[in-house]
C-alpha cells in the first residue's frame, strides 16, 4: 500500500483483521515520509509486517521511477528507525530454505542448522555434522523476496510500459470495472514477468503490449491459490493469497485505490493442496 | 508510365462492373489528373510553398510509381472492399474540390494535413501538398493494394461508414507506409509486393484490427465512439475548413459533441439495474432502521436486550489499540447485526466471537447463550436417526440365519454433550455479511471434533458445502465450522486471573442472573490486575473454557460402562469386547488453568504478550496473541478483557500437514484347527473301513458309498 495514502489503505484492508494500532499508524506516517526523503525514493510502499514471537518486523519498500526496477526493502522494529536490507540472492534463498518455524523478532538471532557434509579425507569419505548458522536478517530478506515474487499484486492497467522501457504508474487508470474486478485475469504479479515469455504467439496476440506486460494471476499454480471476494456490499474487492496466508490485496472498483499488505508469520502454506 | 498504368487500371476497374464505377472516377482522377499535377507541384512548390514540402518533394516520383502499379494488380481484389464504400458521398466532392480548388487551397491544406500524416515518410507528405484533404484517398489505393486483407475485412465491417473509412485510413497510415517504402525500394514493386505482404502480416493486421475495435467501443454514457467522433470532427473540419484547425481542435471536438443528437430509443424492457451493491445496501438499511421499528412500549424487553448485547464498539476500540480488528464501519455493522440477533431471539448473553475467512464468503460468528428453557428446540434429532440406522442394519443381518454375521462393531459412538455443557455450552450463529440472516450452527459431536483435528480444509463460505477429506468428516461445512469454533474457543479463550472463580457449590450449575457459568462465576471482588503483570507473566491469564479431551468431549464419557450394559444382553460379544484396548480415562487441564502451563509447539511458546504502546506504558493495555491459533487475540486493560478470533480457522504447526495414515489392515483369521481340514480319506483307509463294516453291511449301502467315492474323485480332477 502506498505510504502516502496509508490511512485509507489500512481502512480498506481492515476486513482481514490486519490493522495497525494508532501509534504505529502515526509513527509510520511520519517515518515513511522521512524515508522517502532520505533515500530519494520515488514512491514508498508500506509492505506489511511479519509477526515475530518477540517483536514484529515492519517492512517498507522504496520504488524508483521505474516501477519494476529492483525494490529496496527496509525494516523496522519500532516503526521509526528504518534499516536497509541487502538485496536477496538465490544463495540466500537456498540457505534459508532449511529454516522452518516462526520468526523471532531479533534480526541478529542465529538459527542453527546441522547439516551432514561429506568430507573427503584421503580415500575415505566421512559424513560430518556441520552446524550452519543462519542469521534471521538473511531469512527475512529471503522471505520478503519470495513473497514479493509470488504474490505481490497490481490491478491490470495501473502500470504501463513506456516506449523507452521503464514501467510507470498510469495516471489515467480509473480502476477496474465491477465485472473485471471479480476476475483473476485482471490482476498481475508485481514483478518482472517470467511466464510471459513462455506464452504462445496465439496467446500473446490478444494482449495489449503497453498494459499486458506482466504475468497474470490466473495462471498461478496451484489453481485456486487466490480467494477473490467482494466486501462491503460489493464496494471492495479483496484478494487473499492462500499460498502465503496473510497477504491481502484490496481494490475499490472504479477508483485508483488499490494495494497489498502482508501481515503474517512469513511462512508459506505448503498444505494448500490438502486444504482446497 | 503513369498514364499507362492508369489506363490498365481503368480497364480493370471496368471489369469490376457497376460497383467499380464511382471508384473508377476516383482512380482516374487520382492517377491521371493529380499525378501530372504532382510533378508540376513538386517543381513549383519550392517556389510557392514552405520548407518541409520542398525538402520532401524530390523523392516523390518513385513512390508514385510504386503506388500506382499495385492498383493495377490488385484492383479487382480491392474492389469488393473500398469501392462500394466510396461511391455515396465523399469521393466525388473531394475529387471535384481537388480539381477545382487545387491551386488556391494548397497552402491551407498542407497546413492542416501535415500533422495528420506521418512525417518521417515522404510520400504522404508529398501527396498532401497538392491534394490536401484528399490525402487519405490518394494514398489509399496504393495502401489498399498492399494491404489487401485488412482492407477487405474493414470494407466488410465498416463499409457503410464512408467517412469513417477515411479516418481509418489515416490510422493505418503508419503501417501502410512501411510497406510502401518497402515496395518503393524495389524496382518492380508490382510483383515483389504480394510476397512481402503475405509473408509479413498477421501481427500488424491484428494490431490494426484491435486498435480499430478499441476505437469503435461505444461509450455507455453518450452512445458515441471515438471512431465516429473523430470522423465527424474531420468531416466538419473538411467541410468548414477553418484556419489553424490544429489550434481549435478541442473546440471543434466540443462542438461536434454538442451538435450530436441521438434519439433515446424507447426499449420495452425496464432497465432495472440490480447491482449486488444495492441489494446488500438494502439489507443493511434494515439494520440501521431496526431501532425505530420497534415500539417504544417494549421498554422491558429492550432492557433485556440491552443486557444481552455486548459492547462491541468498546472492545473494538481496545482491539484497535492492539492493531487487530475489522475497521470501524464493519465493526459497527456487525454490532447492529448482533443487535438484530438479540432482538429476534431469546438470548441471554451474546458475544462477538470473531470472523473466519472463507474462499468465497466469510463467516461472522456470534456466540450466544439462550435464556433458560428456550433453546431446546431440535434436541437430539441426530441421535435418534443414528440409532435408527444402527437398528436397521442389525435387523437386516438378523434375517440371514445360517451365515456368520459380521463381528465388526463400529467404534463406540460417543454421545455429544448436552447443550449448555462442555463443548456445546454456547450456541453459535453465523452470517456471511452483516445484514444477511443469521444461521444457527448445529451442536458439535465428539466425532466431528476428533475428525476435524485430523483434517485441514479451507472454508468456502457456504454452510451446506460438503467437506471432502480423507478421514470422512461426518457432516458438511456447518459442522466443520462448529467443530473448529469449539476447538478455537477451548484453546484461546482466556481471562485474567481472578476474574472468574469457582462457584461455591462446586460441580453444580451456579444460577445467577448475570454471568451464569457452569462451574464458575464472575468474581465480584475482582480488583483488576496490573497491565504490566499481565504482560510479564503468562500465569496471570487463565483458560475459562473447558479443555477438549482427545475423545472430543470436555467431560469424560466412559465408553466401557456402556459396553458393560450391553454385555448383559449379549454374552457372546463379551469376550471380544474385553480384548479391546482399555480406555484410559482422559484428563485434561482443569478449568481456570493458567496459560503458562500450555504445551509448547516445538520450542515455540504458545502465547505472545505485548504492551499496546511502548511510548505511553501507563495507559497501555495488555495484548495476548495465540501462536497456536494464529488470529486469536485477547486484551485486558486491567479490569476488562475480551477475546477475538479473526483468521482462517486453522491451527498452526511448524511442520507441514500430514494426512493421517491409512487404518491398519485387518488381520486374517489365524490358521488353526477350525480353518484347516483333514486330508481326504485315502483308498486304503476306506477299504479298511469298508472291510470293517462289511461284516455287518447290507448290500445296498455299499452301492451308495461307491457312488460317493466317485463324486469325490471327480472333484479332484
Amino acid at each position: 500500500m502506498d505510504a502516502d495514502s496509508l490511512l485509507l489503505s489500512l481502512e480498506l484492508a481492515s476486513g482481514s483483521g490486519q490493522g495497525l494500532s494508532p501509534d504505529r499508524r502515526a509513527s509510520l506516517l511520519t517515518s515513511l515520509t522521512l524515508v522517502k526523503r532520505d533515500y530519494r525514493y520515488d514512491r514508498v510502499l508500506f509492505w506489511g509486517r511479519i509477526l515475530g514471537l518477540v517483536a514484529d518486523y515492519y517492512i517498507a519498500q522504496g520504488l524508483s521511477e521505474d516501477q519494476l526496477a529492483p525494490r529496496k526493502t527496509l525494516y523496522s522494529l519500532n516503526c521509526m528507525e528504518w534499516s536497509l536490507l541487502p538485496p536477496a540472492t538465490e544463495e540466500m534463498a537456498a540457505q534459508t530454505a532449511v529454516v522452518k518455524g516462526r520468526f523471532l523478532g531479533d534480526p541478529s538471532h542465529e538459527y542453527e542448522h546441522t547439516e551432514l557434509q561429506k568430507v573427503n579425507d584421503g580415500d575415505k569419505v566421512f559424513e560430518e555434522e556441520v552446524v550452519v548458522q543462519i542469521k534471521e536478517e538473511t531469512r527475512l530478506v529471503s522471505i520478503i523476496d519470495q513473497i514479493d515474487n509470488a504474490v505481490a499484486v497490481v490491478p491490470r492497467g495501473i502500470l504501463f510500459k513506456t516506449p523507452f522501457g521503464p514501467v510507470h504508474v498510469n495516471r489515467t487508470f480509473e480502476g477496474l470495472s465491477l465485472s473485471e474486478a471479480k476476475k483473476l485475469s485482471s490482476y498481475f504479479h508485481f514483478r518482472e514477468p517470467v511466464e510471459l515469455k513462455n506464452k504462445t504467439l496465439l496467446e500473446k496476440a490478444d494482449l495489449d503490449p503497453s498494459l499486458d506486460f506482466l504475468d497474470s494471476l490466473e495462471h498461478d499454480i496451484p489453481k485456486g491459490s487466490w480467494s477473490v471476494q467482494m466486501e462491503r456490499g460489493h464496494a471492495l474487492v479483496v484478494l487473499r493469497s492462500l499460498l502465503w496466508p496473510g497477504l491481502t490485496f484490496y481494490h475499490t472498483p472504479r477508483t485508483k485505490n488499490c494495494g497489498y499488505i502482508y501481515v503474517g508469520t512469513g511462512e508459506k502454506n505448503i498444505d494448500l493442496p490438502f486444504m482446497l | 508510365m503513369e498514364n499507362s498504368t492508369s489506363l490498365k487500371q481503368v480497364k480493370e476497374n471496368q471489369q469490376t462492373g457497376e460497383e467499380g464505377r464511382p471508384w473508377e472516377e476516383m482512380t482516374e482522377a487520382s492517377s491521371q489528373d493529380p499525378e501530372p499535377s504532382l510533378s508540376k507541384t513538386s517543381e513549383s512548390e519550392p517556389a510557392q510553398e514552405t520548407g518541409p514540402q520542398s525538402r520532401s518533394s524530390p523523392p516523390w516520383s518513385p513512390p508514385s510509381r510504386g503506388s500506382t502499379p499495385p492498383d493495377e494488380r490488385t484492383g479487382p481484389g480491392a474492389a469488393p472492399g473500398p469501392p462500394p464504400q466510396e461511391p455515396s458521398s465523399t469521393p466525388p466532392p473531394l475529387a471535384l474540390a481537388r480539381q477545382d480548388l487545387e491551386a488556391p487551397w494548397q497552402s491551407d491544406r498542407t497546413a492542416s494535413v501535415i500533422p495528420e500524416a506521418e512525417t518521417p515518410h515522404s510520400d504522404p507528405l508529398e501527396q498532401s501538398p497538392d491534394k490536401g484533404a484528399s490525402t487519405p484517398y490518394q494514398t489509399c489505393p496504393s495502401k489498399r493494394n498492399g494491404f489487401q486483407q485488412p482492407q477487405r475485412t474493414k470494407g466488410h465491417l465498416y463499409g457503410p461508414k464512408d467517412v469513417n473509412w477515411n479516418n481509418a485510413e489515416q490510422k493505418k497510415l503508419r503501417f501502410d507506409i512501411f510497406q510502401e517504402t518497402d515496395s518503393n525500394s524495389q524496382d518492380d514493386p508490382g510483383e515483389a509486393e504480394p510476397a512481402a505482404w503475405e509473408a509479413a502480416p498477421s501481427m500488424t493486421e491484428t494490431a490494426i484490427q484491435s486498435a480499430k475495435a478499441y476505437l469503435l467501443q461505444t461509450s455507455s454514457k453518450s452512445g458515441l465512439n471515438l471512431y465516429d467522433h473523430l470522423s465527424n470532427m474531420l468531416s466538419k473540419i473538411l467541410d468548414e475548413r477553418p484556419e489553424n484547425a490544429v489550434d481549435i481542435i478541442e473546440n471543434i471536438s466540443q462542438d461536434v459533441k454538442m451538435a450530436h443528437f441521438s434519439k433515446k430509443l424507447d426499449t420495452l424492457q425496464n432497465e432495472n439495474e440490480m447491482l449486488p451493491t444495492y441489494e446488500i445496501a438494502e439489507k443493511q438499511k434494515a439494520l440501521f432502521l431496526q431501532g425505530n421499528l420497534e415500539g417504544a412500549d417494549q421498554e422491558l424487553e429492550d432492557e433485556i436486550a440491552e443486557n444481552s448485547l455486548p459492547n462491541v464498539m468498546e472492545s473494538a476500540f481496545y482491539f484497535d489499540q492492539a492493531g487487530v480488528g475489522l475497521g470501524t464501519d464493519e465493526t459497527y455493522r456487525i454490532y447492529l447485526a448482533l443487535k438484530q440477533l438479540t432482538d429476534t431471539h431469546p438470548i441471554q448473553r451474546c458475544r462477538f466471537w470473531g470472523k473466519i475467512f472463507g474462499l468465497e464468503m466469510n463467516y461472522i460468528v456470534a456466540e450466544v447463550e439462550f435464556r433458560e428453557g428456550e433453546d431446546e428446540e431440535e434436541v437430539e434429532e441426530e441421535d435418534v436417526i443414528e440409532q435408527r440406522d444402527n437398528g436397521d442394519s442389525e435387523g437386516e443381518e438378523g434375517d440371514e440365519d445360517e451365515l456368520p454375521r459380521s463381528s465388526y462393531q463400529a467404534p463406540q459412538v460417543i454421545p455429544r454433550e448436552e447443550s449448555r455443557t462442555g463443548a456445546n455450552k454456547y450456541v453459535y450463529f453465523v452470517c456471511n455479511e452483516p445484514g444477511r440472516p443469521w444461521v444457527k450452527l448445529p451442536p458439535v459431536t465428539p466425532a466431528q471434533i476428533v475428525i476435524a483435528r485430523k483434517i485441514k480444509k479451507f472454508f468456502t463460505g457456504q454452510l451446506d458445502h460438503p467437506i471432502v477429506s480423507y478421514p470422512i468428516f461426518p457432516g458438511n461445512e456447518s459442522n466443520y465450522l462448529r467443530a473448529q469454533i469449539a476447538r478455537i474457543s477451548a484453546g484461546t479463550h482466556v481471562s485474567p486471573l481472578g476474574f472468574y472463580q469457582f462457584g461455591e457449590e462446586e460441580g453444580e450449575e451456579e444460577q445467577e442472573v448475570e454471568g451464569r457459568r457452569e462451574y464458575f462465576e464472575e468474581n465480584p471482588d475482582f480488583e483488576g490486575i496490573q497491565v504490566i503483570d499481565l504482560v510479564e507473566s503468562l500465569s496471570n491469564w487463565v483458560h475459562h473454557v473447558q479443555h477438549i479431551l482427545p475423545q472430543g468431549r470436555c467431560n469424560w464419557f466412559n465408553p466401557i460402562q456402556k459396553i458393560e450394559e450391553e454385555e448383559e444382553e449379549d454374552d457372546e460379544e463379551k469376550e471380544e469386547e474385553k480384548e479391546e484396548p482399555d480406555y484410559i480415562e482422559e484428563v485434561g487441564p482443569p478449568l481456570l488453568t493458567p496459560i503458562s502451563e500450555d504445551l509448547e509447539i516445538q520450542n515455540i511458546p504458545p502465547w505472545t504478550t505485548r504492551l499496546s504502546s511502548n511510548v505511553i506504558p501507563q495507559y497501555a493495555i495488555a495484548i495476548l496473541r495465540s501462536n497456536l491459533w494464529p488470529g486469536a487475540y485477547a486484551f485486558c486493560n486491567g479490569k476488562k478483557f475480551e477475546n477475538l478470533y479473526i483468521g482462517w480457522g486453522h491451527k498452526y504447526s511448524p511442520d507441514s500437514y500430514t494426512p493421517p495414515v491409512p487404518p491398519p489392515v485387518c488381520q486374517e483369521y489365524p490358521r488353526g484347527p477350525e480353518i484347516t481340514e483333514m486330508d481326504d480319506p485315502s483308498v486304503e483307509e476306506e477299504q479298511a473301513f469298508r472291510a470293517a463294516q462289511e461284516a455287518a453291511a447290507l448290500p445296498d449301502e455299499e452301492d451308495e458309498e461307491t457312488e460317493e467315492d466317485e463324486d469325490e474323485e471327480e472333484d479332484y480332477d
